[in-house]
């Protein structure tokens, strides 16, 4: 008998689920307290003087900052589904980025599992989840986030 | 910040300086407060010991946030980080400095843009490479800026090419 798929129905029907939107507004303070809190001194992102100057024209957020963005349902909804591989790690995060991030954006964050795929490695089996999260400043799309969980 | 990198100055191989950070556990709450990641894992270190942790650990996206600083030091203001990535292989603990470098791995020209990958991570004190990743920039050339126009258009940063 072949051995019974580590990706269970509950877990199929993640791909069928999309969250969001959860809005954000950009100020200008979140900006400044997340590049303190990564401690960039790019002056781009805090300096109104400067950015005002510079070829784009305004200040603008860092490009991890992307990290505000949380879409907390979706991964809850990933890290509770039942599975007997109960074991979770973070794999990994990628960031695509078509418009900077600025103050007074108003990004609006809609989410889905894009992909399930099971893996073997000499400690076992693997479930690797891609989520992806896509950034809209009201209607233009501006970055999308995939965001790789690891259950083993 | 580092002078501006221009496409025709780098070769592959080319090294990106590199940007070494010291994650204290006041940065991990810093951290915890601007991304809104409220890991007890990253502050609480009996949580963390209970799940097997030696203590509290750095947040992944704190480090792939210093291989940003990295990039984005290194393109300057004219150079536009179009995409970065990063794998979360190993742990790093507040208090040991992490060391982000890369390198360039491919140069090519897509739709009139300078495009430039390449290789990043970071490395613990051992040297291994906890965070090994991908980014993708564009840069400027020296040869299109015209006399008496500005270079770029504001507003037009990073903007996808139908």
């Amino acid at each position: 008998m072949a051995e019974a798929s580590a990706i269970t129905e509950e877990m199929k029907k993640l791909m069928d689920i999309e969250v969001g939107p959860k809005v954000y507004e950009v100020e200008k303070g979140m900006i400044k307290k997340f590049a303190e809190a990564i401690e960039d001194a790019n002056p781009l992102w805090q300096e109104e003087k400067h950015a005002n100057k510079s070829s784009y024209g305004s200040i603008v957020a860092p490009p991890t900052f992307l990290a505000c963005f949380r879409l907390q349902e979706l991964s809850d909804l990933v890290v509770t589904v039942k599975s007997p591989l109960t074991r979770i790690l973070n794999g990994g995060t990628e960031l695509e980025f078509f418009q900077p991030i600025r103050v007074g954006d108003i990004i609006s964050v809609t989410g889905k599992v894009v992909d399930i795929q099971e893996r073997e490695n000499k400690s076992g089996k693997m479930v690797v989840t891609v989520l992806e999260l896509i950034c809209k400043n009201r209607d233009e799309e501006v970055a999308r986030v995939r965001n790789t969980v690891v259950r083993y | 910040m580092s002078e501006a990198v221009y496409f025709e100055d780098l070769d592959v191989g080319a090294e990106i300086p590199t940007l070494v950070k010291h994650p204290t556990t006041r940065q991990l709450v810093k951290w915890a407060g601007a991304s809104g990641d409220y890991n007890e894992m990253h502050y609480d270190k009996d949580f963390a010991q209970k799940h097997g942790l030696p203590g509290v650990i750095v947040h992944g996206y704190l480090t792939f946030s210093f291989l940003g600083i990295m990039m984005t030091n290194w393109i300057g203001e004219k150079g536009i980080l179009k995409k970065i990535s990063c794998s979360y292989r190993g742990m790093h603990v507040p208090g040991e400095d992490i060391a982000c470098k890369g390198r360039v791995t491919s140069k090519y020209v897509k739709n009139g843009e300078n495009y430039v990958e390449c290789d990043i991570w970071a490395e613990n004190t051992k040297g291994d490479k906890t965070t090994p990743g991908k980014a993708t920039v564009t840069l400027p050339s020296r040869a299109v800026v015209e006399p008496g126009k500005r270079e770029g258009v504001k507003g037009d940063f990073g903007r996808r090419l139908a």
